[in-house]
């Protein structure tokens, strides 16, 4: 029952999706020119000594550029959904013996499929014009990638649940999303921030995606980073059974 | 036979704003059903409470022996749904919304190239959403509505914001749907709807029901009055006229006379006394009372106030 309609929705909502002009520009492109143009500006001037050492070119704005393909998916849900509620097409697609979770389930396919689409364009480009080679486990970070979306997605339903129009969800989505790369351990290690940002960054669902993306990339085994996969799913089972209480649909 | 539709007592409160309040009624099997009254009065609350998609705070209701809300899945399985301003995607395709609508329901879809020829959508298979026409959207809308070959059509605001035309041809499409055998539910603030489209219709105000019948009943038991204007340069006829039984006012302006009475006897009696009394009439109109009168006779106020 829960699957009727489902591959058929999410295949219209990924080819709705290209129709977009910005959409597919934004959320694919972005990522990638960020990934290519800072890592070309940081690493001009290095000696190749000098480049394969320093731990942001190597580790950090890979890591960064992934973080970025996968909050813009859930910028990009948000804005949608809250477009769809305005619209009264939520509710129309409800009239129907669609489920609410196949309707959900539609767009986090949809997202899934494009955040691994940006990787894997962003890893080919990154072959050809990264200034150091890219020689991380590309199987296990595009996993570990789509755990952490697939986890902060659910914040994004959760934003989604409280915007109260469209106008405002890319802003909010934003104004939201935006802090917690900084506080994620992305630019300085968390062992090394003040202790109040510490807890700060210990309750912000992205430093576990962070530490994860990083350690994978570095070619850590899953073993170590169990923890941080169990706080991601911690995250969307909380994030998702909040907002399947105040979630409204129209 | 057992009533397609069946509600009873139900009530619905948003907050402190009692949006419908003890409405009671039935559909038939393969009447068109109309619930009318002005924006606001419940019309929409009270379709989606019987579509399951609102549960009511008190009341009872049943469409096809289902429970509306708690059977929300079974039922939509078998019911067709159009929403008062409802809107799709943007960029779905015409084709694609009816291929994923014919895709959710158990039943095997009917035809959809056929269903969009018959609507006058097969040049627009492959518009997007955003690029149709209101009526173009409206059509498509009834499209998807139909497409599980459903039992019970539900129908909410139709033709609200369309040109005269295309609602005479969305008109003739739901007179279609009952042919087939199918039951009707709609709303609309139109009269001009329902006289044309509905067998029976409850009159709705501020979350109420105020009666329920045939229209053409409605109009005879709430408005009996009829008028007769006539033209003629008899010089007994203003005599005669007032001697005919019901007329009740004669009233008259050079050659032009006003024949007021009741019932539905009035025009015939006034044709008999023409017939008998060889009177040459040059012009001869009758006003009979509609819907609209039996509204603000009803409420006090015309629906579109």
């Amino acid at each position: 029952m829960m699957l009727r309609g489902l591959w058929k929705l999410t295949w219209i909502e990924l080819k709705i999706f290209l129709r977009e002009p910005l959409g597919a520009f934004g959320t694919i492109v972005i990522p990638v020119l960020v990934f290519l143009v800072v890592g070309r500006i940081l690493g001009r001037g290095l000696a190749p000594s000098a480049l394969a050492a320093n731990t942001f070119i190597g580790v950090g704005l890979p890591v960064l550029a992934s973080v970025l393909i996968a909050v813009s998916s859930v910028l990009s849900l948000v804005t949608i959904i809250s477009i769809y509620r305005e619209g009264g097409i939520l509710k129309r697609l409800r009239a129907t013996p669609l489920r609410p979770q196949t309707i959900l389930s539609a767009h986090v396919i949809v997202k899934l499929l494009l955040t691994a689409a940006t990787l894997a364009l962003m890893l080919l480009a990154g072959k050809r014009y990264y200034p150091v080679g890219v020689h991380a486990p590309l199987f296990e970070f595009t996993i570990a990638l789509l755990i952490s979306t697939w986890s902060i997605l659910s914040i994004g339903f959760l934003i989604a649940s409280i915007v109260p129009t469209a106008r405002f969800a890319q802003p909010i989505g934003a104004f939201i999303m935006y802090p917690m790369i900084a506080f994620s351990g992305l630019f300085t290690p968390v062992e090394s921030l003040p202790p109040a940002l510490q807890a700060m960054a210990r309750v912000v669902p992205l430093t576990y995606a962070v530490s994860l993306l990083e350690g994978i990339w570095k070619g850590d085994a899953w073993s170590s980073h169990l923890g941080d996969v169990a706080a991601l799913v911690l995250v969307f089972v909380i994030c998702t059974a909040v907002s399947a209480k105040v979630f409204r649909w129209e | 036979m057992h009533p397609v539709i069946q509600v009873v007592g139900v009530r619905k409160t948003y907050g402190a704003t009692v949006a419908v309040d003890e409405v009671s009624f039935e559909v038939k099997d393969g009447e068109i059903f109309g619930l009318i009254g002005p924006n606001g009065a419940g019309k929409t609350t009270t379709m989606e409470c019987i579509e399951g998609l609102r549960k009511p705070d008190r009341g009872a209701i049943s469409v096809l022996g289902l429970d509306p809300f708690r059977d929300v899945y079974k039922l939509q399985d078998r019911i067709g749904v159009q929403l008062q301003q409802a809107q799709l995607q943007k960029r779905i395709k015409v084709w694609e919304a009816v291929d994923l609508w014919a895709s959710l329901y158990q039943k095997k879809a009917i035809d959809a190239e056929r269903l969009l020829e018959q609507l006058g959508l097969t040049e627009k298979r492959d518009t997007w959403f955003m690029n149709l026409s209101g009526g173009q959207k409206q059509r498509l809308f009834i499209a998807l509505a139909l497409i599980n070959d459903p039992e019970v059509v539900f129908l909410d605001e139709l033709t609200t914001g369309l040109d005269p035309q295309s609602r005479r041809a969305i008109w003739e499409l739901v007179r279609g749907i009952r042919e087939r055998g199918k039951t009707v539910f709609l709303t609309t603030h139109l009269m001009e709807e329902v006289e044309r489209l509905c067998d029976r219709v409850a009159i709705i105000e501020h979350g109420r029901i105020i009666d329920i019948d045939r229209p053409e009943n409605l109009v005879r038991r709430h408005c009996p009055e009829r008028t007769v204007i006539l033209a003629t340069d008899d010089s007994v006829a203003e005599e005669r006229f007032r001697a005919i039984p019901r007329v009740e006012a004669v009233t008259r302006s050079d050659s032009q006379f006003t024949i007021r009475g009741r019932g539905d006897d009035l025009v015939t009696e006034v044709i008999h006394c023409l017939s008998e009394n060889r009177i040459r009439v040059t012009d001869f109109r009758t006003i009979l009372p509609n819907l609209e009168d039996v509204f603000l006779k009803l409420t006090g106020h015309s629906i579109r106030d």
